[in-house]
């Protein structure tokens, strides 16, 4: 027997209308691995990731979140968020509170965390993130990549098990995303079992333990990112491949 | 400016400007109406009544606004009813003229001998009938702040673990004000004039005080001064809402500590 999963989907189904969007996704994510998400737009990538964090319902299957089948009757589904981060691609900072506010926000309400404590573990985050200064700030005051960290870093203030990235770098400037990709590495490094969906294949490549192409709302290859990139066996995932490679994002 | 021009140069060389002079805008009269004599009540002191009268509504207004408001946007079939009687609401006291609400309340409660409910003060009477037409007004101009705050702001803090409540109130509700503040004080200038209707219930109010005084002395300076009192306390009002939203804006571009 293998270590408990940190994260497993079994069979998952999820139509919008008409429209399948996830048609039998099983997957696997172990304790303390990255797994990134690849594939065209609209392959139900973002769609999954919703569907783990229960924004969105699921139409058949399960997911089980440490143990916990989360998508059970009758589950709590406020207090599994708790337990899972999510970053979106648009940031969705809260505008009329400064930066600790936002942070502090769900740690104080949903946590019940006392202000003082919140707080001193928001500026431990935001000082490690390079961010310290900013914590007085109003979002829109922050560039792009700054309010993609503080986002980044209002997840985190939760202490997830598991987070969830959802193309956090496709809304900026090309000359911001480094630095938001720097943050997610040294999640990586320190342990953090992570589900991202990107576009940023070179970074995927670098940062993930396994590589799972999607493609019409299935899985249809995984594996070490090496494989994928080099050897990828799927005639889709090649051609999906050339196509990034021939527009230069690889 | 011209149309004010204008109306002043129609106003002075009309053939009876120099009646209306007298009967309007003796400054005698502009006078003994605003504080008042034996036989007439002031102006002045009846406006305060009026001032009265707005402020208790207000704070009752934006109470039960906000909750109607609520209520018309919790999702889910279980709170359908709840939804419809908010609906209900406001389609009601929307469609229906103040002065007939005034009549049916003011009117209509005491004769029903409720114990003390029937036997309030007519100006009672006046404020719930204004609290209950306007807090149809403001449930709308919240709705549309609530509705202008874009989804994902919800989606975020729901996210994060919080509860549909308390994204409700610590997300969205915040945003929704401040988007219509403006809005929500021009419904308050208008609550403000309307609170002259009040006198329909015999309260001596400012609109009414002005009554008595032409009806005793034949001379309507008594509502030039009314109309000028509410001009008066109009205009602070609007320049502080113009403040308030100049601060908001400077805070969220300087970012920090205002």
């Amino acid at each position: 027997m293998s270590e408990q999963p940190a994260l497993l989907l079994e069979g998952v189904h999820k139509s919008f209308g008409e429209n399948e969007v996830l048609k039998g996704i099983d997957l696997r994510v172990e304790p303390h691995e990255v797994v990134c998400l690849i594939g065209a737009s609209g392959s139900g990538k973002s769609t999954l990731l919703r569907c783990v964090n229960l924004v969105e319902q699921i139409d058949s299957g399960r997911v089980v979140v440490a143990g916990e089948e989360i998508t059970a009757e009758g589950v709590d589904a406020n207090r599994i968020r708790r337990r899972i981060g999510i970053v979106y691609q648009s940031f969705n900072l809260f505008p009329h509170m400064t930066v600790l506010r936002n942070i502090t926000l769900a740690p104080r309400e949903a946590l019940g965390t006392d202000r003082a404590e919140a707080e001193k573990d928001a500026r431990a985050l935001l000082e490690r993130f390079g961010l310290l200064d900013k914590q007085e700030e109003y979002p829109d005051r922050l560039s792009g990549g700054q309010q993609q960290r503080v986002a980044i870093v209002r997840a985190l203030a939760m202490r997830p098990h598991l987070m969830l990235l959802d193309e956090v770098t496709s809304a900026l400037d090309p000359e911001l995303v480094a630095e938001v990709l720097a943050v997610i590495k040294e999640l990586a490094r320190e342990g953090m079992t992570m589900l991202i969906a990107t576009h940023e294949m070179g970074f995927a490549r670098d940062i993930a333990d396994r590589i799972c192409f999607l493609e019409a709302g299935r899985i249809l290859e995984q594996g070490k990112p090496d494989r994928i990139f080099t050897a990828p066996e799927h005639p889709r995932t090649r051609q999906f491949l050339a196509r990034i490679i021939e527009a230069g994002r690889l | 400016m011209l149309f004010f021009a204008i109306i002043a140069v129609v106003v002075v060389l009309a053939p009876g400007s120099g009646v209306v002079a007298e009967r309007f805008f003796s400054p005698q009269h502009l006078w003994q109406s605003l504080v008042g004599s034996e036989g007439e009540p002031s102006v002045l002191g009846a406006f305060l009544l009026n001032v009265k009268i707005f402020m208790v509504s207000e704070v009752f207004i934006l109470i039960l606004a906000l909750i109607i408001a609520v209520v018309r946007g919790i999702p889910g079939p279980v709170f359908f009813p709840f939804r419809l009687v908010a609906v209900a609401y406001t389609d009601l006291f929307r469609g229906v003229p103040l002065i007939l609400v005034l009549y049916m309340i003011g009117f209509g409660v005491p004769g029903l001998g409720l114990g003390f409910v029937s036997y309030l003060p007519d100006v009672t009477y006046g404020v719930i009938s204004l609290v209950l037409v306007y807090s149809a007004y403001v449930a709308e101009v919240y709705r549309a702040g609530i509705e202008s705050v874009h989804e994902s702001q919800n989606a975020a803090a729901r996210s994060l673990g919080l509860t549909r409540w308390q994204s409700l109130r610590f997300v969205v509700l915040p945003q929704a004000i401040r988007r219509v503040i403006p809005p929500l004080l021009n419904d308050f200038i208008g609550l403000q004039k309307d609170t002259a209707l009040v006198s329909v219930l015999g309260s001596i109010e400012a609109a009414r005080a002005a009554q008595i005084y032409s009806a005793s002395q034949f001379n309507y300076a008594s509502y030039v001064v009314a109309a000028l009192l509410f001009v008066l306390i109009t205009i602070p009002l609007a320049r502080f809402t113009d403040r308030l939203i100049a601060r908001d804006k400077r805070r969220r571009e300087a970012g920090g500590l205002a």
